[in-house]
């Protein structure tokens, strides 16, 4: 693995919601309620190398788009540093930062309420690398034809509106506006969850060519396994606000250490499991505004003991590239 | 499973619109027996949330059943009266719907709604009514329902709800369920937990069981029997290790080729060219021709059933099975 092209250090998101007006007289007359504050991101460490895909996958809730959006530039985070390609971004000049913001580019979940439904393709594709200077006014039209053919859409369709597009062209026309500013590195939050099997295979086949044929870099962020599993070198899991696990693919799927990855891999429903007796991991994602303390595991972990509720769990490495958080990371290789 | 709780026939659902007739639902023939599953696999547009909808009878205007049969325990479905369908509805037969949101009313408690759901269709004291709601709200998995019955959905999780929405299914012990979506909207972790209560009741009561979804690794871990539905039309049935360690019909091989898990990570998926047709302007013959590898002149005529067993066949001309390999009759 090359130097990496994406770190990030210890990144926390928090969102506060102020005290309404009943609440600010309620504390006047001594009641504990104070501002709200979700602990959506809390202590993220990530590194993303060139040129990998990185999975990051766990249930609604639990913090993985917050992650994405401010890996992507659209969140700022609260505290903690991002880092792209040796620079922090939180320190930019302002030419380094028009270049950096272009570099990481976003493809959104709903191909329906991400493109402007009054624009048509060609100006949804071209006005930014217009704006950018990645074309002249006269080159627009030729520069988006090419793009659009990157993409496997025909170019004769680009006069039309969003609306006139199936779901799964209209994903595509999402990735052709990323890919219009050439990036080096796109975060797919759930691009395919919205799509149809066999759309969604078309789509998942599109993203691996274009990584190879524009060496791109990719944070791949799903709830789905299956799909993560295929596409990704490495899979993080996030629970909670907190990466749990990180591995490279194949060694997760083989061995997952944290009991969370094990219950999530053991719950995914596979084509070669008939008739199989779902195991059901008991209880639901606990809420963020009040995460248990200790492990935020622990009220729903099958092996938790007393220390689980006490103390965060230290970052343990389990082998080269595979770090676990779990207080018994050591003896669960074992046990799975 | 001998004796078939429904029986479908010839079923065809039409839309009526502006631009022509849409057949949604073109000549489906499928059956379930008791505590059987069936799932029913289609991609959107497929019609098979509208063959749900047929067979419970709440397609709306401008939809119609236009012809066949749907016989539920030998009773004829088609052509009865409202009144007669509302006494089967949520008694004998009962729908789970993808978005518990929706179909629970947000201005009343649970226990109201499960009540009403009980005494709407049996006389029975109030307090017998509820000790029966709190029995299938432990049935589902709901921790203290003593609690839970005083809620309003709004204070339940996505997949307490759906759980709500299982209970008030099973209250009255139906014959036949049809759920349409349960877990689409659900995390992987509950939609383990849902799929786990659902197969455990089916087991229990004997109840019969059609699971619409268009996820196929779901599918096989809950269903007995697949139809598989494309445009309009069940393309494929059978047992779920033959349709889908044998599939015959090239859209069913199409959509397990486009299943990540079932591929190598990292080669590229086998995917299916093109998209869903539109039904209102299908191509002559078999649907799936434009986007079949196998098509040829003869696929401009509408393939015909090919009956392997009664609940095994398939409509194509050149399925991936050899026609002499199996016991064709037909």
């Amino acid at each position: 693995m090359t130097s990496p092209l994406m770190e990030l250090r210890d990144i926390k998101k928090h969102f506060t919601k102020k005290a309404d007006f009943a609440g600010k007289i309620a504390q006047r007359f001594g009641a504990a309620t104070g501002d709200e504050t979700v602990f959506a991101v809390d202590g993220v460490n990530l590194t993303i190398a060139k040129g990998e895909v990185l999975g990051l996958v766990g249930e609604s809730g639990c913090g993985k788009s917050t992650l994405g959006r401010i890996v992507a530039g659209i969140h700022q985070a609260t505290s903690g540093d991002v880092s792209y390609g040796g620079l922090d971004l939180s320190d930019l000049t302002k030419s380094e930062q028009a270049r950096v913001t272009l570099e990481i580019q976003m493809i959104f979940q709903d191909p329906f309420s991400s493109l402007n439904p009054r624009m048509r393709v060609e100006q949804i594709v071209g006005e930014a690398p217009l704006v950018h200077g990645l074309c002249t006014a006269q080159e627009q039209s030729d520069y988006v034809d090419q793009v659009l053919t990157q993409v496997g859409l025909d170019p004769m369709l680009k006069r039309r509106y969003p609306h006139q597009f199936s779901g799964g062209q209209r994903q595509r026309i999402g990735i052709a506006r990323a890919l219009a500013v050439k990036p080096k590195f796109l975060v797919c939050d759930e691009s395919i969850a919205a799509l149809d099997v066999s759309i969604q295979a078309q789509v998942i086949n599109l993203f691996m060519e274009l990584r190879d044929r524009l060496d791109l870099t990719y944070l791949f962020i799903s709830h789905d396994l299956s799909v993560v599993q295929h596409i990704s070198d490495r899979i993080a899991i996030m629970y909670l606000g907190r990466i749990v696990e990180v591995a490279p693919t194949e060694e997760l799927f083989a061995a997952p250490n944290h009991p969370y990855t094990q219950a999530l891999l053991s719950e995914v429903p596979r084509i070669d499991q008939r008739n199989r007796e779902f195991g059901a991991i008991k209880g639901e994602i606990p809420s963020p505004l009040d995460p248990p303390s200790g492990c935020h595991f622990h009220p729903r972990c099958p092996f938790a003991q007393p220390i689980c509720s006490e103390q965060s769990p230290p970052t343990r490495e389990i082998s080269k590239d595979w770090k676990s958080v779990c207080h018994f990371s050591q003896n669960m290789g074992i046990v799975a | 499973m001998t004796d078939k709780v429904l029986v479908t026939k010839d079923l065809e659902t039409v839309f009526s619109m502006r631009d022509g007739d849409a057949k949604a639902v073109n000549g489906v023939s499928l059956s379930v027996g008791r505590g059987e599953v069936l799932g029913l696999v289609g991609e959107s547009g497929s019609g098979k949330s509208v063959t749900g909808f047929s067979i419970i009878g709440l397609v709306d205007a401008p939809g119609r059943i236009a012809k066949g049969s749907i016989k539920f325990q030998g009773t004829e479905l088609v052509g009865m009266s409202e009144n007669d369908l509302r006494a089967l509805r949520g008694n004998r037969i009962a729908m789970i719907f993808q978005d518990p949101m929706m179909t629970l009313n947000p201005v009343l408690r649970i226990d109201t709604q499960m009540l009403e759901a009980i005494l709407a269709h049996r006389k029975m004291p109030r307090a017998q009514a509820l000790a029966r709601c709190r029995d299938v709200l432990n049935l589902v998995g709901i921790a203290a329902p003593e609690e839970r019955l005083k809620t309003y959905p709004h204070e339940l999780s996505g997949g307490m709800r759906q759980r709500v929405a299982i209970a008030i299914a099973f209250l009255n012990e139906p014959d036949l369920i049809i759920a349409d979506e349960p877990t689409t909207a659900l995390d992987v972790t509950i939609q383990a937990q849902i799929i786990h209560e659902a197969q455990k009741l089916c087991r229990l009561t004997g109840t019969a069981m059609i699971w619409i979804t268009h996820d196929l690794a779901v599918v096989a871990g809950i269903a007995d029997r697949i139809a598989v539905m494309y445009a309009g039309r069940i393309v494929e049935q059978g047992t779920v290790d033959e349709v889908i360690d044998t599939p015959a019909h090239p859209y069913t091989v199409g959509l397990l080729g486009s299943v990540p898990s079932a591929n190598k990570r990292g080669v590229p998926l086998r995917q299916i060219p093109g998209m869903t047709p539109n039904i209102l302007s299908l191509p002559v013959g078999c649907p799936f021709r434009e986007r079949c590898s196998r098509a040829d002149e003869m696929c401009q005529v509408e393939p015909s059933r090919h009956v392997v067993r009664e609940d095994r066949d398939w409509f194509c001309h050149h399925p991936h099975i050899a026609p002499d390999t199996s016991e064709a009759t037909q």
